[in-house]
Formats: C-alpha cells, structure tokens, sequence
C-alpha cells in the first residue's frame, strides 16, 4: 500500500494517488521523515467532508531532490507535533487560527495574525468568532523582577515600514527576551486563491510580498504550469531566472546599503542605496516595473528581449558591478564596521535548524539550504554550484552572505544574458487538471518560497497555500536578540530583513 | 579610509537634476493613459469587463480610465481597437478622486494648496508615513526619494519618526482591519492642520486586494485625502511630481 508520495519540484499528482494516513502514521513517518533530514517546506490543512480537516505536509528531502508529501484527516481536537518537531509551531498555530482547531499541548499556543476563523464554528482560543479579533491581543511572554522593564514597540515604527509589534524583556540594556507579533499587514490573500484562477490571482500573488514579486510569481506560473502539463519554454525561463537574480541583487545591495547606514557608516549605505535602484531599473527596462510586475505569466514571461536590449543591459551591468563592487568592499574593508557586526545577533546551527530557517539567514548559521541547488528548476543547472554558507551566524555573516551572492548573482545575469536560448518566451495554457496537487520552490532573495496549489473537480483552486520565507524565519531574529543590547535590535534586524506582509498574508 | 575618497570620486554627484530636466524612464514603462474615443467600435463594450478592477467605464458611450483602480499591468487588455494605450508619462497624481478619471483630454493633474496652507506647508513639509498593509513595494519607492538621486529634502520635505512632530501623513496599503485603528490613531496625534496623503493603488482603493473582507478598500472615507499618488507602486517621479504640485513648487 502506497502511503506516502515521493515528487519533484514543479510536479503534479492526481490526489488520488495520495493516501489519507492515520494521524499516528502520519506522525510517526513524519517524525521518521524529520530524523532523515527531511525538513518542513510547507504544513497546511484544507476542509473536508463534515466537521473534519485534511492536514498535508510537504517535507524536502534536500540531497535527494525532491519532497515528501504525506496527508492526514482530523477532527477538532488533535495532538500537537511541536514538541517533537518544534519546526512545526507557527504551521500549527496558522492551522488552529484558520479552521477553529484545538492543538492540545502546543507549548505556545496563540494567535498568528489575529483573523476571524475560516469556518463556521469555534475560535480555537475562545473568542467570539464573529468579532474581528484585535491584533497583538494576547499574553506576551513576561519576566519580572526588580530591574526589569519591557520595552514595546509599534505597530507604527520611526521609518517607512510595513508595521509589526515587538516586545523586549530587558534587565538594563540587555535583551532577555524578545516576542514578535504580527498580523497587522493580514489582507486575507490566500482565501481569496480560492476558487480561482480569477483574472486577478496574478496580481494578488504578485504582492504576496511586494519586495519578492518574481520569486511569488514564478511559483505561481509553476504550479499552473504543472497543473495544465503545458511548461514555459526555455527562453521563458531564463529571462524569468534573470529576473529572480536582478530581484535578489536589488535586495541584497539595498540590504547590504541599510545595514551600513544602521552602524553609521554612510558612504556605502549612500552608494548602495542608488544601486539598489540601478537593479531595479534594470528590471523595468526589462517590463516597465521596477518590481517586475506584469513579467512572469503562466507559460513563460509577458516581454521579450531583443539583441540591443540585451545589449544595453551588459554594458549597464558592467558598469553597475564596478560601482557594486566599490561601495560593498569599501563596507568590508573597514575594521570600525566589522568590529559592529562581529559575534552579534548569534543563530547558531541548531537553533536554525531546529526552527526550520531558511535562505540567507539559514545559510549564514551554516546550514547548507539553496533551493537553486537543491531543487532546481526552470534555467538552474542541475549542477548549481554556487551555494554560499558561513559557520556562526552573527550579523557579519549575514551580510557576508549578501556580499558573496551578489558577485554570484552578477555573473548568473551576465551568463544568462549571453545565453538566451532562442524561440517563443511565452507558451499559450491548457486547462487545470481536476482533483490534483502541484508544488512549486523558487529560491527567492529572502529564501524558499513555496506554493502548493490544490484544485476540485471542476479544476479549480479549493485551497492555494503560500509558505513565504519570512514565515520561518521571524523566529530567528527573536533568539538572535537574546542576550543582546536592545541598541543591537535595528542592526539584527536589518540583517534578517524579513518580510510582515509576506508572514501576514 | 582613505579608500574612501577615490570611489566617492568615482561614484561621482548623482542627485537628478529634476524638475528641472525631465527624467528618463525607460521604454516599457506605464504611465498614464492616451486614450482615442475615435477608435471605439459602435457598441462595443468590452473594456467594461476586461479590466478585473473595473478601472475602465463608459462615459457617455467614450472610455474613461481611473487611475485610482488602475495597477498599470502589463500589457492592458482591456481595448482591442487600440483606444486605450499608455504612454510613458510618469505624472499622474491629483487632488481629488475625480481628478483621477482620466479621458481623452487626459486627467486633472494636481493643483497646488491654497493661501494659508501654502503657507504653512510650502517650504517646509514634515510627513509621517503608515503602512496600512502595503506590499512593501510602495513603501521601498518612498524610501528611495531618500536617496541621492531624488533627494526629497533639497525640497524641503522629509519624512519623520513621530506624527506629532509631523505636518500630514502618507498612507500606503488597503488598510487592513487589523492596521485601521493604529491609522486613526497616528492621524489623531497629528496637529492639525494636517494633510492626507494616499500613495499606490491600495491606498486609493484597495488595488489588487480590493473586496478582500479583511482589508477597507483603501483610506475611503476614513480619511480627507488631499493628494492622490497613484500607481502599484507609483514610481518615485510621480510621487515627487504629486508632492511639488501640492506644494506649488512646479
Ligand atoms: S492596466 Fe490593468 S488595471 Fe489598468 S485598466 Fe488595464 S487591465 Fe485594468
Ligand atoms: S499599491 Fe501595489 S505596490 Fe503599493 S502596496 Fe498596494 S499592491 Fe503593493
């Protein structure tokens, strides 16, 4: 009897071949799964017949290339995983705030993003369920004591920022504790995937997290690609893998930019922030946007390159990496800056791993977690080799991280330019298969972004998650705090840049 | 240190010479509307339900496009006859929401503030800005008005950390249920008097979230807007446009 199902990244599978297991199989080959180095990507239920939910966890294998999926049903009640498997807290958690579930012994059992439940029925912390709860409404972790005070933080925040609600624990200067609540930025987007695609799903996946528009809309292009069996072809791909790559220098450089502002270092943080711009300008040049959109269809990419454009972008691009590569090292080379960044903001291995961290974050504590590499896909080699990871997991080393991606990412885009494969770059679509399931894993600037699509029988969205990388790594900034001076919070949090409207939804 | 001073030399003076040159943007870009009613096809309707935001609608059997629903997505299907195209001209705000209904005589660029506002205001404007459920985008193109390149404050405008010290309020994002009541408050915290400031489609009018339940379809009636930005994002030059005609400075 088949139980579980093994697949690729970009493949469909009838829901058929996909057993429901008992939730103790379930447990026990998921737990099984996880002492194999399988990791969570993606944990999410759906409703199904009378009161029960159907829960489907999406498990990559990273050395073997390709996904466990296991699926299971359940009733109101169940028993927590996290205790064994705490990369499975906030998946939980998301769960019971949808669907009005009880997760008995869930060691931090609280709202995610303060919303009404999905389904008719219980909140599953007893609120009313036809009020709108009140965001950041719950107990805060609390220490007390003589010298102790709380410092708390937002939702509206000094600069322009997406808003969010931080809560520190101090004796003195020191951080003992840190706890992030967000929910502010939630725009209900994954049930509005429901039923679709609607003309407007596109756009709507396009600001999942407006800041990783390429890396949302080409999975979102895969899963309808799997679904319909009608690929991108090649050139479609490479100028969608340009595009990620130009989305990810843009990130970095402005990343790397702020970071250097946050120690008081301006020459960098002046010329990085022009820079920033440049790569995104090079977007537009590309499809009118900065942030791409409009680039990536089902099917391949909406706008095509010609020979002088190609053209025109090398020599900008090789200006541009000049000028990158002056003001980063500029950054790098001064004993003043460094001496900020070392041994701050601690992650170590464990910790990442144990929170299922991914992308920048996840690779600077030295977890080896690229999905260019791991699950590559589109106009990624099978042999990418160009994974970057460091050991200890302070500020300086996510910041190295970004220094060193983006020198690979130039030369990705430089090759990918020189090497445009020739013909169509968009592919027309066939319909959705019924009754199916697809994943999709870009390797976004942040880190894995992962969408699973889920469609009824007439071949239509009845449930679409999205698994934005931030949504592992919000956890990561919390502990890097622990211990800190609160002054270090701006700089650890730089460092981490992660997205509130990507973890909101 | 002393590397400093080479690559600040080779990475030259770059703050645009805007207004006073126009800026370059590049080809594809899309701004505002060219629309030719001649090429309409009699009874033809189909721009009605080609947009998925409803931007486009007849008036008196001529189209007329909204730039508040508008996301200036890619290549616009809404006009088979080629009545609707979009140029590349980048100035797109105004101050009322009619103003945004853009036709074949274009739409009504903003007016400047009047008398005591101008003012108070023109010299010296001091924002505070909330994300009211932005994607990030919009609030990454405002702060590159920050940078050398746009440089906001040789104008005399600037962004700032509390609403009391501040003279209006820039609002991006749909306003999600959960961010509604921090808006108000930070408005409320504002001395009066005050400007309100809509930038991006979801401000305006939800943009792509517009009719989810958990977002108020932009700042609506929560809000007096004094200038409309639109755009997802706007791009930098056509909030700066917006702000120096609010300020009468262009
Ligand atoms: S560009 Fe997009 S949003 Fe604007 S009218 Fe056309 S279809 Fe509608
Ligand atoms: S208007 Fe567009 S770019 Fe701006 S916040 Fe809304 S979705 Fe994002």
């Amino acid at each position: 009897m088949k139980k579980s199902t093994l697949l690729k990244n970009g493949a469909m599978l009838p829901l058929d071949d996909l057993d429901i297991l008992d939730y103790s199989v379930f447990t026990t080959e998921l737990l099984q799964a996880k002492r194999e180095n399988a990791r969570i990507s993606a944990y999410f239920a759906r409703p199904a017949e009378e009161d029960r939910l159907e829960i489907f966890a999406l498990m990559s294998r990273d050395w073997q290339e390709d996904f466990l999926l296991l699926r299971t049903s359940v009733g109101r009640h169940f028993k927590s995983l996290t205790p064994d498997c705490p990369q499975l807290h906030l998946f939980e958690r998301e769960i019971a705030e949808q669907y009005g579930v009880k997760i008995e012994g869930h060691p931090w059992f609280k709202p995610v993003r303060f919303h009404q439940p999905w389904r008719a029925g219980e909140d599953a912390w007893g609120r009313d369920p036809a009020q709108h709860p009140v965001p950041g409404d719950m107990e805060f972790y609390r220490v007390d004591g003589e010298e102790v005070h709380e410092v708390a933080v937002g939702p509206v925040h000094a600069g322009i920022i997406e808003p969010g609600h931080f809560r520190f624990q101090c004796h003195g200067e020191e951080v003992m504790s840190l706890e992030i609540s967000l929910g502010f930025q939630h725009r209900g987007l994954e049930p509005l995937f429901v039923g679709g695609p609607h003309p407007a799903t596109l756009h709507q996946v396009e600001v999942l997290a407006g800041d990783t528009t390429i890396g949302h809309s080409s999975n979102y292009a895969l899963i309808l690609e799997a679904l319909s069996a009608s690929p991108a072809p090649p050139r479609g791909k490479a100028i969608r893998a340009l595009a990620l790559e130009l989305e990810r220098l843009a990130n970095h450089v402005g990343d790397v930019g702020a970071l250097s502002g946050d120690v008081g270092y301006l020459p960098t943080a002046s010329f990085c922030g022009r820079i920033r711009g440049d790569y995104l300008n090079l977007t537009a040049e590309i499809c009118g946007s900065r942030f791409g959109r409009g680039l990536v269809l089902p099917g391949g990419v909406g706008f095509d390159l010609d020979d002088s454009l190609r053209n025109q972008l090398l020599k900008r691009l090789a200006v541009m990496e000049r000028e990158t590569r002056g003001a980063i090292e500029l950054f790098y080379e001064s004993p003043s800056v460094l001496a900020r960044l070392d041994g701050i903001g601690l992650v170590s291995a464990d910790i990442a791993e144990a929170f299922g961290m991914v992308g920048v974050a996840a690779r600077a504590s030295g977890l080896p977690r690229d999905s260019r590499m791991h699950h590559p896909i589109g106009a990624y080699p099978r042999e990418y080799d160009q994974l970057v990871i460091e050991e200890r997991g302070d500020v300086y080393d996510r910041a190295n991280i970004r220094r060193r991606e983006i020198y690979n990412s130039i030369s990705l885009v430089r090759h990918l330019l020189r090497n445009l494969p020739t013909g169509e770059a968009l592919m027309p679509q066939r319909p959705l298969a019924p009754d199916s399931l697809a994943v999709a894993i870009t390797e976004g600037w942040r880190g894995e972004v992962v969408h699973v699509g889920l469609t009824d029988s007439a071949g239509r969205f009845n449930r679409y998650k999205v698994v934005d990388p931030s949504f592992r790594n919000w956890n990561g900034l919390a502990i890097a705090l622990r211990g800190e001076q609160i002054s270090d919070f701006p700089l650890c949090n730089k460092s981490f840049n992660l997205s509130y409207c990507g973890f909101d939804l | 240190m002393l590397k400093i001073i080479p690559e600040r030399l080779r990475q030259g003076h770059r703050t645009g010479k805007f207004p006073k040159e126009e800026p370059v943007l590049p080809e594809r870009f899309r701004g505002a509307p060219l629309i030719d009613p001649n090429r309409c096809q009699s009874g033809c309707t189909e721009c009605l339900s080609a947009c998925p935001y409803g931007a486009v609608e007849l008036k008196g059997g001529k189209p007329q496009l909204d730039l508040g629903r508008c996301l200036f997505c890619a290549d616009c299907p809404v006009c088979p006859h080629g009545a609707i195209h979009f140029s590349s001209d980048y100035r797109l705000a105004s101050r009322t929401r009619e103003g945004l209904l853009a036709s074949a005589e274009g739409h009504q660029l903003a007016s400047a503030l009047d008398g005591q506002m101008k003012r108070l205001f023109g010299r010296s404007l001091k924002l505070r800005q909330v994300c009211a459920g932005g994607c990030n985008a919009c609030e990454a193109d405002l702060n590159v008005l920050g940078t050398l390149v746009y440089d906001l404050g040789r104008f005399g405008i600037q962004f700032v950390a509390s609403p009391r010290h501040a003279d209006g309020i820039l609002i991006t994002g749909p306003v999600t249920k959960n961010m509604r009541s921090a808006l108000l408050e930070t408005y409320a915290a504002i001395p009066a008097p005050k400007l309100v400031i809509a930038s991006g489609a979801c401000a305006i009018g939800g943009g792509p979230l517009c009719d989810s339940p958990e977002v108020n379809n932009g700042i609506g009636d929560l809000l007096p807007v004094d200038l409309y930005i639109p755009g997802c994002p706007p791009h930098p030059y056509t909030a700066l446009d917006g702000l120096l005609r609010l300020l009468g400075q262009l």
